[in-house]
């Protein structure tokens, strides 16, 4: 009876546990809507999405540019990121002896845990002096943060495309070599499109990370606010416009941070879903 | 194709164990693994380093607001602290306005404000701890040493693109700006800009600090910051013949000066109340002025 009883509190507060971090996640989602909404209603969704101009202390909120800008940086980033991302995978999960890959995977999943202010620190002294003295420009720019952020990306994309190739039944790989096909003939015609759909789902959580973050973005994109026109121009993305912006906004402009919050809630939403889907396809 | 048919990976991939196990489990296999004394030792740690940072808050009084007092704020406070172990201060960044909004709300006990007060937020009890310069700066290597005021509006506004047009080499203008609702910037717009729009091809950097470090590394660049926080890594331009030297800033040569403001919700009382007597002590202003601000309540002896 007793036991019973304990087993029921625990159970209880487990729950209640469980449920406050969704709770949280609903809270958050509830104040950033709030705070945001009125605004795009006010001056209008098209106003808002699609304006080109963003000047806070004359009222005009057009986030348009941001919105290009976040895409540009994202795109340079898997363009580095994914064929170094696919290249690490097979090379761990195919190509070099498991006690070498117990060595780099801890190494590759250190990436991950080097805090986002070091990256941006790492690119600002070395990255954007080279850019600048090089290629010309003003250094701060979409190139050097697409290259950071191609870094940043790897550990997703390695870590969830190389589960995907481990998670293939054996028989798949003994099959095509039974058959007669080389090693790289296995990889590439056989086990990569088999894995395909946990590949496409590691880029685009690999996305998702390079389109939310923030400080290492701030340190070397130079934060202009205008059309990108090329990879050496200085950029701003939605997240930045917050981080940025938000230590001295009041009224309006708060508010239409806010809203930018929403927009990129919306981006990264899109993303998820795209990945979970993706990830759960079966194909036939 | 063989590959078509194939089954693929199921969604338990994304759980977060599989993602991020950076680290061995603690214990492994021999043994009951992580143990009670393990645990128990844990929490002790946890319970050491909470106790260790609950002793820091001892009663005291928050200072906040714009970030570019704040530097200035840190350094009273300090002094003011070692003066009175009993008491501490704790200053934070966040920006004028929010610093105003801070003091109204009373987050704060007191709110650090870079630009005058509009609106309502002028029936709050303000003072003046010192004025601040506003100096224009580019990089050393710049051979450009005076402009004048309306030179740099154009400059600024992206219409004058090149340094040629102004004298210097034949490069172009990389303009530093700080973010929209910034002390600095309000006060920039309205003694240099007027009515005139700063480009918006202009980086935006959020603090002297990051502006100082954009055109110390950049021979093309121009930005303004405080003028207390010019260094030898940039190099602060003339105005119209004018030095931001504090002697010209004090008698009305150099124009390009704001207001440092405390502000209080009433007038205040107790802690706050005798660190702005601090503040204002000929100590604390010998201070500010030895760190480049100009002191109200102090005349500047003639260099």
């Amino acid at each position: 009876m007793i036991m019973q009883l304990k087993e029921k509190i625990i159970e209880k507060t487990f729950l209640v546990i469980a449920l406050s971090s969704i709770t949280i996640l609903a809270l958050i989602t509830f104040f950033i809507f709030e705070e945001g909404l009125p605004l795009i209603l006010k001056i209008g969704p098209k106003a808002f999405l699609l304006g080109e101009r963003w000047i806070p202390s004359k009222g005009l909120f057009g986030i348009f540019p941001m919105i290009v800008s976040s895409f540009w940086v994202t795109l340079g980033a898997l363009v580095l990121g994914i064929p170094l991302g696919l290249a690490c995978t097979i090379f761990l999960s195919e190509l070099i002896p498991p006690s070498v890959g117990m060595l780099l995977r801890p190494a590759i999943q250190l990436l991950a845990a080097i805090p986002s202010v070091i990256y941006g620190f790492w690119g600002l002294i070395v990255l954007v002096p080279f850019i600048q003295n090089h290629l010309g420009g003003p250094g701060l720019s979409i190139l050097a943060g697409s290259l950071v952020l191609g870094f940043m990306i790897l550990p997703t994309i390695i870590t969830i495309s190389e589960d995907s190739l481990k998670a293939l039944p054996p028989t798949y790989k003994a099959g095509a070599l039974a058959l007669g096909a080389t090693h790289w003939q296995t990889i590439w015609r056989v086990l990569i499109p088999a894995a395909r759909s946990g590949i496409v789902a590691s880029i685009i959580l690999g996305m998702g990370r390079a389109i939310g973050e923030t400080m290492a973005m701030i340190m070397i994109l130079g934060n202009a606010v205008k059309m990108p026109t090329s990879f050496l121009d200085s950029a701003r993305t939605l997240t930045t416009n917050i981080g940025i912006e938000m230590g001295y906004a009041s009224g309006d402009h708060r508010q239409a941070l806010f809203a930018t919050g929403v927009v990129l809630f919306f981006i990264i939403m899109a993303l998820n879903t795209l990945a979970i889907s993706l990830s759960r396809r079966r194909v036939h | 194709m063989l590959s078509t048919r194939l089954q693929t990976l199921n969604c338990k991939q994304f759980l977060p164990h599989e993602f991020n196990p950076p680290f061995p489990p603690l214990a492994k296999g021999g043994g009951r693994g992580f143990g009670h004394w393990n645990l128990g030792f844990l929490f002790l740690l946890l319970f050491i380093l909470f106790s260790m940072g609950c002793q820091r808050s001892k009663a005291g009084i928050t200072v906040a607001g714009s970030t570019s007092v704040e530097p200035f704020a840190e350094l009273l406070a300090e002094e003011y602290m070692s003066r009175h172990p009993e008491s501490h201060i704790y200053v934070q960044g966040g920006g004028s306005t929010a610093g105003i909004e801070a003091a109204i709300t009373r987050a704060a006990h007191i709110g650090m404000s870079s630009r005058n007060l509009i609106g309502d937020e002028k029936k709050l009890y303000t003072v003046t701890i010192a004025k601040d310069a506003i100096a224009i700066i580019v990089n050393p290597k710049n051979p450009i040493q005076d402009l004048s005021l309306q030179q740099i509006r154009l400059v600024l506004s992206g219409k004058i693109r090149n340094w040629k047009e102004l004298g210097g080499p034949l490069h172009p203008i990389v303009l530093v700006t700080r973010e929209e609702g910034s002390g600095t910037r309000e006060s920039f717009q309205k003694f240099v800009m007027g009515k005139e729009d700063i480009s918006l091809e202009a980086l935006v950097q959020d603090s002297n600090g990051a502006v100082r470090q954009v055109v110390a590394s950049n021979h093309d660049a121009i930005g303004y910051i405080s003028l207390g926080l010019v260094n030898d890594q940039v190099k602060a331009l003339k105005i119209s013949g004018v030095e931001p030297k504090l002697t010209d800033v004090e008698n009305g040569k150099y124009t390009l000066v704001r207001p440092f403001l405390f502000v209080f919700k009433e007038e205040p009382t107790g802690e706050a109340k005798s660190f702005l007597e601090f503040v204002l002590s000929p100590f604390a202003q010998k201070l500010l002025l030895k760190e480049g601000l100009v002191p109200v309540f102090l005349k500047i002896a003639k260099e």
